[in-house]
């Protein structure tokens, strides 16, 4: 198509310019790849790295196993058969028994729930005080972000498992004590790294716009901020559910951890170590390989999802 | 420079100053007095023994009592073991896990290093994959978990270690080998990815091309920046192994000062909690500190007092 030609100022089209745009020139302008969302194209890289997918999949049959795995056994955790203590793995008891005769695959099981219990909530709660608070802070900026972070950074000083542990001397051992000790200085990470986060995005010129609008701080927390931090926050809670469980299974370990007949993971290989030298070594294989096997599962999950969510490594 | 360290000293001090007081709040929050659990103890005995322990007085007045006697270094008396201060608790501990702590430090970063180093320099062949396998396994076995590992093969199956106790080099190689392996895959992973960033550098490229071998490079030019995220968790790498020497210790029955604490935890001997408890955090708050000025010393590019700011 040649240039209209132009008369005294003037641009003379000729009629013949306008036609109907013919379909194949209408593809010209189409992007090859359809445009993805930010999600999918994590997803796709996620699934792409082979080991953080064999964590992923651990992970669902873990979960799964928690969920049905004490109601497939006839026999329940805590059920006591002093006549069969400390059997070897069998067809009737596939992970043996402890000393006081109950089935190690139910109680494994067991285990499970309260560990994954522990470090599911563990998240859960660090996720919503430090968005709140990192959130806040960051938003805020000057003074009160100031005043903030001088505090998150005196609790960063304080020695995480040694808080726990006086915690949970002072409150007992327990479930939910546990998750509380966890918690109380746990969030402190993730805080910092939301305010951090927001930080960052608070000029940006969607939340520009937004207020301009007159949307409040919560609006724009809730709607512009988090969604643009929440790869970072999710890579966090996936790190933050492994240190919960080794917490818990350290605390239990120690003995301040939930208490018999309750097993947790932790509990069980405390009891397995004090009969290593008896032989019976089902009593800490099964509790310490799954314990390890969830961590490890976490873990590379964790290192898939900093790859995949990073916008940074985006193509 | 001298600003900064000026104002990082008045930092720890304030930041040792809250822990104590947290430590402090916490253990007289416990309900009933310590000596309840013992037996045979007539009305006026334990009423001598709190007056003893000042134990009678207002929280406040203790806490002000305790304070005095912390800034003079003394931890106070162990209530439950009446013959033994927490000082001397600490005196005699303190060594052993000293001792225990920077074996395993040294076996963690040098074997972290190297592994680092060869996946880095191998990056996706063989040695990187079966190098970083081995740190995702160190980094997901509790080191519980790897100390009766280690304890039921080499110390009971095949009787080449000794099973526990603290009495010649030979009975610390199982407990340093279990306390190190977490910070070793830590390690071995920072330094892998530092040193694949450093490896691409256009000055590695110039060594290269200068004809300088491998080792000269990796010794020479890349290991220094390498190092530098190594530091930069090495404060955190402490706390993890003094952490981890409480349940290394119990395991192994070594007499350090992790036997101590948990002692004290399953007593209730609160002054021993309190004693040890503060003795910890001082010394991780003070390591953390050496290693930021260690950190600034090595990386000239970073200007110490704006961090500071």
């Amino acid at each position: 198509m040649g240039l209209p030609e132009q008369k005294e100022g003037k641009i003379q089209a000729p009629d013949d310019l306008f036609v109907p745009l013919r379909e194949s020139s209408a593809d010209a302008e189409m992007i090859a790849k359809p445009s993805i969302s930010y999600w999918k194209d994590a997803w796709l890289r996620l699934s792409g790295n082979k080991l953080s997918m064999s964590g992923l999949v651990m992970l669902i049959l873990l979960v799964t196993m928690a969920i049905i795995g004490p109601m497939i056994t006839p026999y329940s955790y805590e059920h006591q058969v002093l006549t069969e203590g400390n059997l070897p793995p069998s067809f009737e008891h596939w992970f043996g028994t402890d000393n006081l005769g109950r089935d190690m695959f139910t109680r494994t099981w067991n285990g499970a729930r309260i560990s994954l219990f522990v470090g599911f909530m563990a998240a859960i709660i660090d996720f919503l005080i430090g968005v709140a608070y990192g959130g806040f802070s960051g938003y805020k900026g000057g003074r009160v972000d100031h005043f903030m972070m001088r505090i998150i950074e005196i609790l960063y000083g304080l020695p995480y498992l040694l808080m726990v542990i006086l915690l949970m001397v002072v409150m007992g051992p327990g479930l939910f004590t546990i998750i509380i000790a966890l918690t109380v200085t746990g969030w402190v990470g993730m805080a910092r790294i939301v305010r951090g986060q927001v930080l960052q995005l608070k000029n940006a010129e969607h939340v520009l716009a937004s207020r301009t609008f007159g949307a409040s701080a919560s609006r724009v927390i809730r709607k512009n901020l988090l969604p643009n931090t929440m790869g970072p926050i999710i890579v966090q809670m996936t790190l933050t559910v492994p240190t919960a469980i080794f917490a818990e299974a350290f605390l239990s370990f120690l003995g301040l951890g939930v208490q018999a007949p309750v097993a947790s993971w932790g509990v069980m290989a405390n009891d397995g170590l004090s009969v290593i030298l008896s032989g019976h070594w089902w009593r800490l294989f099964f509790p310490a390989f799954f314990i390890s096997l969830t961590m490890f599962a976490f873990n590379v999950l964790g290192d898939g999802l900093q790859d995949a969510l990073d916008p940074k490594l985006r193509r | 420079m001298a600003k900064y360290v000026l104002s990082r000293l008045i930092a720890m001090v304030i930041t040792l100053w809250i822990i104590v007081t947290i430590t402090f709040f916490l253990m007289h929050a416990v309900p009933g007095s310590p000596f309840n659990q013992e037996r045979n103890t007539s009305e006026a005995v334990q009423q001598n023994l709190e007056a003893h322990y000042h134990l009678d007085e207002p929280v406040f007045i203790q806490y002000v009592i305790y304070i005095k006697s912390l800034a003079t270094l003394d931890f106070g008396p162990s209530i439950k073991q009446s013959s033994t201060s927490v000082n001397e608790m600490i005196g005699r501990g303190f060594p052993v896990s000293a001792e225990l702590g920077v074996i395993s430090l040294l076996i963690a970063v040098i074997s972290g290093m190297i592994l680092g180093i060869l996946a880095a320099l191998k990056h996706n062949g063989v040695i990187d994959y079966i190098a970083m396998t081995f740190a995702v396994i160190g980094i997901s076995v509790p080191n519980f978990i790897m100390a009766t590992l280690l304890i039921q093969q080499l110390a009971v199956t095949w009787e080449i270690f000794p099973v526990a106790t603290w009495a010649s080099p030979v009975h610390m190689i199982l407990p340093s080998i279990a306390l190190a392996t977490g910070p070793m895959a830590i390690i071995a992973r920072l330094t892998r990815s530092s040193m694949i960033e450093v490896l691409n550098q256009d000055y590695i490229l110039t060594a290269r091309a200068k004809g300088m071998t491998t080792f000269q490079i990796v010794t020479k030019h890349a290991m220094r920046n390498a190092l530098l995220p190594v530091i930069t968790i090495l404060g955190t790498l402490v706390a993890g192994v003094l952490t981890g020497s409480f349940v290394i210790e119990k395991i192994f029955a070594i007499p350090g000062m992790g036997k101590y604490f948990i002692n004290g935890i399953n007593d209730r001997d609160y002054p021993v909690i309190m004693g040890t408890t503060v003795f910890y955090s001082a010394f991780l708050i003070l390591m953390l500190f050496v290693v930021d000025i260690v950190y600034g010393i090595l990386d000239p590019r970073i200007k110490l007092h704006k961090r500071g700011n």
